[in-house]
């Protein structure tokens, strides 16, 4: 059993009992403690199920490459799936519970799977599932998607905050273990400005575990030095619980820091996102040991041989009384000798080499009394929820037994791979270490800067270097070249003085033993999380998934949330075996960002809630929202779409509004049509060429209606153009137009034009611009005096500035309804008061605010297009029937060439018309008309479409607009427009005009 | 996420602040140019592995057009100039010369 | 004129690690041309009270100052009510150069944000190296703030003044209250 040590646990605060809960069932640790460590100090080695075979699953690590120790943390807000117990750090009233089994962890009717497992191989599901083709949606993808996913998902919305940080320095540093600490120092005694970044809660890394000596102190206390002395400097920034997630292109590297993880009820974010650009990024990421695949190395018990020390020296905790190691490395040595040191008993020592001499740590072992069995290693690990021994056999034979090993843990080392991930996730190339069989990092070909020199190096471990002097010195020597590289001059220093322990060659073992037949290979554990075998991999092979990449995805192997870092380099190790072929000459799959899962709250940051968006608001926002606003989006603005009264529905608000400003009078916040100022000598030249009508011959004080194609020849913009002086336009556009025409402008001025004396301003948000609509519109602004408004003074398209009941005013007589029609625009700020003054003066008058609702059915009953609606970025203005826009004196304007191509001048484009449903419904918006025959798909001809369709309570009909195929020249046809239920609605082709076609009611 | 220096301003800042506009030193082609010239103006795009020369908007700053020369398969930025010109400058073509001998672009080299 | 409502009529907020404050009114003209040109400095100079800035930079003394925007946009600062006859005198000095000036004063919203944490809560939001020693008085920055476009110059040495468009100042103002919340500290500068 596992169990809590009465000596060491050097991370641990012995005087701090922490209560938590996992399961159900009250624990104790200390502070300290991870998640991992804790449960193991309470004989919970038995943590999860897997994911496809639910085989029951221990601890196999100690950070984070761990498979198998996933938990549920927390509950309702504060509920998170997939928690890795070994990064987890214990905290006072945690509540754990485990994942992936039904219905309990210790009976789980999944696991019933794993009987069947043979007839489960790889691409199960694919070869199974396919067929009945039907039976997919309604049988086997609700099955497996229940079967399917590990943990369960959140269903609260989640309690915590999260942030972003954007930061700057010549080197980061990630990773604080004792190559990052002294890469960070070289670099930052050259001048540079340096973060360092250690994802764990303590500094140091694996040095204090395995022990050793620089500059003639243990490593431990090198450690705690180079903290202080790093603190201490002012160009340093040292980040704690902050994981490098990932490396991007020119330096950007995201950062993950958990400030309250460990501390749940503490203020501020619980994740903040570090966005960092960095000169230099040095990437000393430690490595990660390799477990070796044998029959039942995912028996809970089985361990890797680093993580079993890890949990003996920096925990205090025994994961097991005995504890057999098996090895192809001196490495795992240290863990018997830690095991040792701790009074557990250690049974024997399993290598699978054949050395010519003990190396120092054999030697060291087997002066510890330890029986070494060379050449020798498991048959298969005995046991079910907990190991309780191991079969031995040769490690050159097929595993025939020798004997059994009573133990209840198996500390395993493959060797170690370097943590190549940030190096590679931007293009750092690896190369094969045959010494080592690992890849690593080839400096030669490093990720590439803005500037096409490189800017990660590794150093350290990640660099594979792993005897301590070897370390030491890169790590030094990478930090000096970091600062180089950011234009700093490193002082001549050497590299601190260590020294490695003589290690003997290590012998790649990739299946133990190597002529392990069908049974083992089938027991043999390559990904544990999503259950991949040996045995899987070798049939994918054997199907023809030869590309890494292809044998991953058919396999499944390191798709998991912990993206194979235990089981990648293993896997295509088989697999290259099974091609015949070099390891190298398999390759690895891609390293993708982000290094270990981060939490969605971190990449949304700030956005979410009231800031998810940014919304834009006009001068009269908060007193529509007082007055029963319906909101639209339009863009990022909010308009009303119609202000609800009391026992109305929205319907009902629209039907009155409409009404009422053919009647009376309405008011419209007009605010977020875009204004733009053209300034300059050649403003009307440069208008010209914007607008296809004619611009430069505007007089001052007249405004004239425009449209603006883009080079496509399609129409992108409309609005009233209004000439202020000799060299000064005002050019309204739509609302989502403001910005986007005006970056139009620019963009020609600048590319194109760069000759044209013009200057622009959006100066859309300087005015509130309020629409001043309906028969009683002239007597509303008399009423507030000050202006002449008469049609004598202010005719039709015409504008004036004054003052309007003592505001400051521009006033326009434009009209986009067909009524007598005023916008007043006014500065931002007195937009409110304005407003306020008008419907003080309209209330004899029977002002109604109305909305875009209303907005459009007025146009439309009038047959005037709406940008968006009677155009789609396909449509012309030929197609509009608006031909009397396009000057035929101008030479060029953007749009003009394109409207000659063949396509655009077709007689057989469809054109704008009304439509009339002859029975006065409302045509469903969208609807298609259909025309006799079908088209080369077997599908029905269609002759048309609907743009815009709406109730009109002024002519108490359904009115629409619709592009057909020689609309204008079939006036009074009927054409049939299909539904989706299966009816067919009728409409008659009519002008686009319903309402006052000759135009009396403005011109007054 | 590139980072950009703007020469207008003189910022170098982060690809959230830039918008990219296209491929540059495009010739207008308008009314009275063949069918030929025209298509060629407004949809034939180099699409390079290497050396490409492209238009960005300094949107977020102080809104000018520039020129960036770039590589597109290692990202390598090999300078930024001004937007009213109609072929890079020589320094910028000396830049890629030394970079990647041989270098072609359109009509440029 | 007393009718001027600022977009968030003042609204202010000290309760986390930062203070965020709606600025009054402030006048604000759009003056585009050719900067290196002496009428143009004339005008530019003579109603801000200040010397004309490079690129990059702001001069701003109180309530009056010089924004370099672009290379041909200055952005003058003067006391609203002064808006009108200082675009007057200016337009005097421009005389027939080919120039713009056009008051932005109501299209806008200013906002100080105040504290010893000020530049990390700022740097929250903006891809802007915020430390000290990069982003020093008397510059001036354009950029993005989390969705918006923004401008920023530090107005005294833990205050940032913050300019943004008046519609988006209750956004503004909200992304900055959240990223100045309790126990947000970063503590790097």
């Amino acid at each position: 059993m596992s169990t809590r040590l009465a000596t060491g646990g050097r991370l641990l605060n012995k005087d701090k009992a922490v209560r938590f809960t996992f399961n159900g069932q009250q624990m104790r640790g200390f502070e300290g403690d991870t998640l991992a460590s804790a449960l193991l100090a309470n004989d919970q080695m038995l943590v999860g199920r897997s994911f496809k075979y639910h085989r029951p699953r221990g601890i196999v690590a100690a950070g984070p490459e761990e498979p198998n120790a996933l938990v549920n943390l927390g509950v309702e807000g504060k509920f998170e799936p997939n928690q890795r117990a070994t990064t987890t750090e214990l905290f006072e009233g945690l509540l754990a519970t485990s994942q992936n089994h039904w219905p309990s962890l210790e009976f789980d009717v999944g696991a019933i799977n794993a009987k069947l497992s043979r007839f489960m191989p790889a691409g199960f599901y694919y070869k199974m599932f396919i067929h009945p083709r039907p039976l997919w949606k309604h049988l086997y993808e609700p099955f497996i998607r229940q079967a399917a996913g590990l943990g369960q998902a959140p269903k609260g919305r989640d309690a915590d905050t999260y942030e972003h940080f954007h930061t700057f320095c010549d080197v980061l540093v990630v990773g604080g273990g004792i190559a990052g600490l002294l890469a960070a120092r070289s670099a930052a005694q050259a001048g540079a400005r340096v973060l360092i970044l250690e994802q764990t809660a303590h500094w140091g890394g694996r040095a204090p575990v395995d022990g050793g000596e620089v500059d003639g102190k243990p490593v431990d206390k090198i450690v705690d030095e180079l903290v202080s002395e790093l603190s201490d400097m002012g160009n340093v920034t040292m980040r704690l619980r902050t994981m490098g997630a990932g490396v991007y292109d020119h330096g950007y590297v995201l950062g993950y820091e958990r400030l309250t993880d460990h501390a749940p009820e503490a203020d501020g974010p619980r994740h903040r996102l570090w966005r960092i650009r960095a000169g230099h990024v040095v990437t000393a990421t430690g490595a990660i040991e390799r477990p070796l695949s044998f029959a039942g190395n995912d028996i809970p018990g089985v361990m890797l041989a680093a993580a079993v020390r890890d949990y003996v020296v920096n925990y205090g905790v025994s994961p097991g009384d005995r504890t057999v190691i098996v090895t192809n490395n001196d490495d795992a040595y240290r863990t018997a000798s830690a095991l040792k040191a701790a009074g557990l008993d250690v049974p024997a020592i399993l290598d699978a080499r054949v050395l010519p001499v003990d190396s120092p740590l054999v030697a060291e072992a087997k002066a510890a009394g330890i029986r070494v069995l060379m050449g020798h290693g498991v048959a298969k690990v005995l046991g079910g929820k907990r190991v309780t021994g191991v079969a031995v056999c040769s490690q050159a034979g097929e595993g025939a037994v020798l004997e059994e090993i009573a133990c209840d843990t198996v500390a395993m080392s493959g060797g170690w791979s370097p943590v190549v991930h940030l190096w590679s996730h931007c293009g750092g190339k690896l190369l094969w270490d045959n010494d080592f069989a690992m890849f690593r990092p080839d400096v030669d070909k490093a990720p590439l800067g803005a500037d096409g020199t490189a800017f990660v190096s590794p150093a350290g471990s990640a660099n594979g270097h792993f005897g301590l002097a070897e370390l030491v010195g890169d790590a030094h020597a990478m930090g000096r070249a970091a600062a180089k590289a950011t234009g700093h001059t490193p002082k001549k220093a050497a590299a601190p003085d260590a020294h490695s322990v003589e290690e003997a060659p290590m012998a790649p073992v990739w299946l133990m033993p190597q002529g392990a037949g069908k049974a083992l290979r089938g027991k043999a554990w390559l990904d544990y999380q999503n259950d991949v075998k040996v045995s899987d991999v070798q049939l994918a092979a054997q199907e023809g998934f030869e590309s890494v990449e292809h044998a991953k995805r058919y396999t499944t192997l390191g798709m998991a949330t912990d993206q194979g870092k235990l089981s990648n380099i293993n896997g295509l190790a088989i697999l290259s075996d099974a091609l015949n072929q070099p390891i190298p000459q398999t390759g690895t799959t891609t390293f993708r960002p982000p290094y270990t899962p981060i939490s969605m709250g971190a990449i949304a940051g700030e956005a979410r809630g009231k800031v998810f968006q940014p919304i834009r608001r006009t001068p009269l926002h908060d007193w529509h929202d007082a007055n029963g606003a319906n909101w639209e989006p339009v863009g990022q603005w909010r308009r009303p779409y119609a202000f609800v009264r009391n026992g109305e529905t929205v319907y009902d608000a629209v039907m009155r509004e409409t009404k009422n400003v053919r009647e009376n009078l309405g008011l419209l916040d007009a605010s977020t049509l875009g204004k733009l100022i053209v300034k300059g000598p050649d403003a009307g030249k440069f208008l010209d060429m914007l607008y296809t009508n004619m611009m430069s011959t505007l007089k001052p004080g007249k405004c004239r209606y425009g449209l603006m194609c883009s080079e496509n020849g399609f129409l992108i913009d409309d609005g009233v153009v209004a000439r202020i002086d000799d060299q000064t336009f005002l050019c309204h556009t739509t609302t989502g137009g403001a910005e986007s025409i005006h970056q139009h402008m620019e963009e020609w001025l600048q590319t194109e034009w760069w000759d044209m004396q013009v200057y622009v301003a959006n100066v859309t948000e300087q005015y509130a611009q309020i629409a001043v609509v309906g028969p009683n519109a002239r007597k509303a602004l008399e009423a507030l005096g000050g202006m002449d408004v008469s049609a004598e003074a202010l005719g039709f398209m015409e504008w004036t500035d004054g003052t309007l009941g003592g505001f400051d005013v521009r006033a326009y007589r434009i009209s986009f309804s067909g009524e007598l029609s005023y916008e007043i625009a006014v500065k931002a700020s007195e937009g409110q008061a304005l407003w306020d003054a008008l419907m003080a003066v309209g209330d004899s008058l029977g002002v109604m605010s109305y909305g875009t609702e209303a907005l459009h059915i007025l146009r439309a009953e009038k047959g005037f297009i709406m940008i968006g609606d009677e155009t789609d970025g396909t449509v012309i203005p030929q197609d509009l029937g608006l031909n009397w826009a396009l000057s035929k004196k101008k030479d060029d304007y953007l749009g003009k060439r394109a409207q000659q191509r063949t396509h655009m001048a077709d007689p057989a484009r469809w054109k704008l018309v009304g439509l009339e449903t002859v029975d006065g419904s409302v045509l469903p918006d969208g609807a298609y008309a259909v025309a006799d025959g079908t088209n080369a798909n077997g599908q029905r001809n269609m002759q048309g479409r609907v743009t815009s369709s709406y109730h009109s309570p002024n002519l108490k009909k359904g009115i629409a607009m619709g592009l057909v195929l020689h609309g204008p020249e079939r006036m009074g046809e009927v054409i049939e427009f299909p539904g989706t239920d299966g009816t067919t609605c009728k409409a008659k082709i009519v002008s686009p005009v319903f309402y006052d076609p000759d135009g009396e009611k403005q011109n007054v | 996420m590139l980072i950009l220096t703007c020469p207008n301003c003189g910022v170098t800042g982060e690809e959230t602040e830039f918008h990219a506009g296209g491929e540059a030193h495009l010739k207008r082609f308008g009314p009275g140019s063949s069918d030929g010239e025209f298509e060629t103006y407004l949809f034939m795009r180099e699409n390079p592995k290497g050396v490409h020369f492209e238009r960005w908007r300094h949107v977020y700053g102080c809104g000018k057009w520039f020129h960036a020369a770039r590589c597109t398969t290692t990202l390598e930025v090999f300078g930024t100039y001004s937007a009213q010109v109609t072929e890079p400058p020589k320094e910028i073509r000396d830049t890629i010369s030394e970079k990647r001998p041989g270098w072609t672009w359109r009509d440029f080299a | 004129m007393s009718n001027a409502i600022s977009a968030l009529n003042g609204a202010t907020w000290a309760e986390g690690i930062a203070a965020v404050t709606e600025a009054p009114m402030q006048g604000m003209i759009t003056l585009r041309g050719p900067l290196s040109d002496a009428k143009l400095k004339k005008a530019a100079t003579t109603v801000a009270g200040v010397d004309m800035p490079g690129a990059g930079q702001a001069h701003v003394a109180d309530d009056r100052g010089l924004c370099w925007m672009s290379p041909d946009e200055l952005l003058v600062l003067c006391p609203y009510d002064d808006v009108a006859a200082n675009t007057e005198t200016m337009q005097s000095h421009l005389g027939d150069l080919h120039s713009l000036c056009v008051d932005v004063s109501d299209a806008r919203a200013v906002f100080d944000l105040s504290g010893p944490h000020a530049r990390e809560v700022l740097a929250k939001l903006v891809p802007v190296d915020m430390a000290p020693d990069q982003f020093t008085p008397g510059m001036f920055r354009r950029t993005r703030m989390a969705q918006v476009p923004a401008a920023f110059w530090m107005h005294d040495s833990d205050t940032i003044r913050i300019v943004c468009f008046r519609s988006q100042a209750q956004y503004v103002f909200d992304l900055l209250t959240t990223a100045a919340q309790p126990g947000s500290a970063v503590q790097i500068f």
